[in-house]
């Protein structure tokens, strides 16, 4: 029986020449992430397993994100301890606030992680390195734990969702609107433990930033992981960023799937999410009236250079609604730069937004643009559950960045197409 | 292994904000993150839980994060068994690297009710409800999913081979 190509590539990481679905294997890591928050708890699984040093120094990567610049003395004293680990292991890519972005976008922008590889991180959102064509999964602290210690790490080997990918995007639609629609589509446990891989002529619409947004919200339809094909512009964009040699795999012809869903990016709209499942999406035009009071542009699904160069040309010249803070946050320092160097900055500034250094922050109701009760959010991340920002009576809309940009300036839910921007 | 105690029953897709808010995840110790669990679904949940008490649940149990808090919080709140329709994955991985266990059996999900008295034989499957009188049969675990268990969780049965 032929292959997915996670199957292949989880193969190859276990060195046996076939899996099939449901088999238990013991894979080999290229990568082993976690956070500020799951790193406190997994340094101390660590050294429960007696181990004194992490299988590989360069293969461990802690990136401290969440509750950074530490939001209070409880979180200083876990940056603390995580920072105290990466010392004493001497782990070379330990990212603390200076250098430090969100890890997911910060991973493959600096070139850690490459197509083919397997990549297992404390984190759910660990999936989005799947838009890099590797087998990349979020997994929990004691995951981090043995992974650190070990070099490897225990799978399910899951079947797979095909999603053909068609047609062309038409503007104001991203790869938001891509996803939010598939999760629409599934439910929020419709691809559970297995893959979504993503192929077919349409993939060449969709930009690298594109397939890291979709990629990151495999998990919010329970996937296992998101995958993409290897192709000239996931390729492209590996060498840009890495000097890592990587190989090229793709699923066998006769690869079984349990189910094939064709996706036609020309019949897409600008989606949303509303309260309180990423599911209960709704196209722009079945909306409605929804005042808000709070925008937040940003986070590892949507706070890329694409994105702000999107938010960038809808506020440019334009003010947000008095009544709405608007917050933008850039993932990482060098998409801060490339915001500084392209003007955005002052666009947001002049609109009346607020352009925060790159956290995680408010996406998890961490600090900066936590919502009270009563109040609704409109946001480019990507869960919505009861109290994820703030307050378990506060509401929050999952959308695109065009659709935060324009909704800013509207002071409601608005159609990025009436209000106008580049694209 | 056995397991025996009150029920307390949810819907679907408890997710992990809900079991543990992201507002506690400042500390990482069990006991500290088992005061707040379940508080945005259930804020008297840790007034109402006994130990050994059993949480059935629906379909999707635990999505959302990876936070292990969420499983651990469940844990030191002590509760000795999860049974639902089903589980988000990395849920379950972390319920069971940590010794937590976790049953899907979608007959029982649906038709153990709040209150109901259960027990649970881990080696068979077999789920018993006294307040109605039935039994409901869940598909064991795997024997690789049975070591780690009976190892007391990954980290232990780690720590035996390190020792070698
Ligand atoms: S931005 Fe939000 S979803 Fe992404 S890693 Fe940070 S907290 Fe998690």
């Amino acid at each position: 029986m032929g292959m997915t190509m996670t199957q292949k590539i989880l193969a190859k990481h276990a060195g046996l020449d076939s899996v099939v679905p449901g088999q238990l294997i013991q894979a080999k890591l290229d990568i082993v992430m976690g956070n500020d928050i799951t790193t406190a708890v997994a340094l101390k699984e660590f050294a429960k397993t007696g181990a004194t040093q992490v299988f590989d120094t360069e293969k461990v990567v802690i990136v401290l994100d969440h509750f950074t610049p530490n939001k209070d003395i409880k979180a200083a004293e876990q940056c603390k301890s995580c920072r105290t680990f990466a010392y004493d292991m001497n782990i070379k890519n330990f990212f603390d606030v200076g250098k430090a972005g969100i890890e997911h976008a910060l991973l493959p922008e600096q070139g850690i992680v490459v197509p083919a590889e397997v990549i297992i991180g404390a984190d759910s959102h660990t999936c989005t390195y799947g838009a890099l064509g590797a087998f990349s999964t979020g997994i929990g602290s004691t995951d981090m734990a043995i992974g650190m210690a070990t070099g490897e790490c225990w799978f399910k080997v899951p079947s797979a969702i095909k999603f053909n990918i068609i047609g062309k995007k038409p503007p104001h639609v991203s790869g938001k609107d891509v996803i939010l629609h598939i999760i629409g589509m599934i439910g929020v446990d419709g691809a559970l433990y297995r893959s979504m891989e993503f192929v077919g002529e349409g993939i060449k619409e969709l930009t690298m930033d594109d397939r890291f947004t979709i990629a990151n919200m495999a998990i919010e339809a329970g996937a296992k992981n998101g995958i993409f094909p290897i192709d000239e512009v996931c390729i492209a964009y590996a060498k840009e960023h890495s000097k890592k040699p990587f190989d090229i795999f793709e699923a066998d012809a006769d690869a079984e799937y349990d189910e094939e869903i064709t996706i036609d990016l020309s019949a897409l709209q600008p989606t949303i999410s509303f309260p309180h499942l990423p599911d209960n999406t709704r196209t722009i035009d079945q909306v409605g009236d929804v005042k808000i009071h709070q925008v937040v542009i940003g986070s590892c699904t949507n706070g890329r250079i694409d994105d702000m160069q999107i938010a960038a040309d809808i506020l440019r010249g334009k003010k947000v609604a008095d009544h709405v803070r608007t917050i933008v946050i850039p993932a990482t320092q060098e998409i801060y730069l490339e915001c500084i160097r392209r003007g955005y900055v002052t666009d947001f500034i002049e609109a009346g937004a607020i352009f925060s250094m790159p956290t995680c922050g408010p996406c998890l109701g961490g600090h900066m643009g936590i919502l009270a009760s009563g109040e609704r959010c409109v946001s480019t991340t990507n869960r919505n559950f009861v109290g994820r920002m703030g307050h378990v009576e506060s509401e929050v809309y999952l959308a695109s960045p065009a659709v935060a940009a324009a909704s800013a300036i509207a002071g409601n839910i608005a159609d990025p197409r009436k209000i106008g921007g580049s694209k | 292994m056995n397991a025996k105690g009150k029920v307390l029953k949810y819907g679907d897709n408890v997710d992990t904000d809900v079991i543990i808010p992201a507002r506690y995840l400042n500390v990482s110790n069990g006991d500290e993150l088992a005061k707040y669990c379940m508080i945005d679904i259930d804020p008297d949940f840790t007034s109402k839980a006994k130990k050994g008490d059993i949480i059935v649940a629906l379909k999707n149990f635990g999505c959302g994060s990876s936070r292990e808090h969420a499983p651990l919080a469940i844990k030191c709140a002590g509760i000795s068994c999860v049974i639902a329709t089903t589980f988000a994955r990395i849920f379950y991985r972390n319920a069971i690297n940590i010794g937590l266990p976790i049953l899907e059996c979608d007959e029982a999900a649906n038709d153990i009710e709040n209150g109901n008295e259960v027990s649970i034989d881990f080696d068979s499957g077999i789920i018993t409800n006294h307040t109605k009188n039935r039994t409901y049969q869940a598909q064991p675990f795997p024997p690789f999913i049975k070591d780690i268990m009976a190892a007391g969780g990954l980290v232990e049965q780690t720590k035996e081979k390190i020792k070698g």
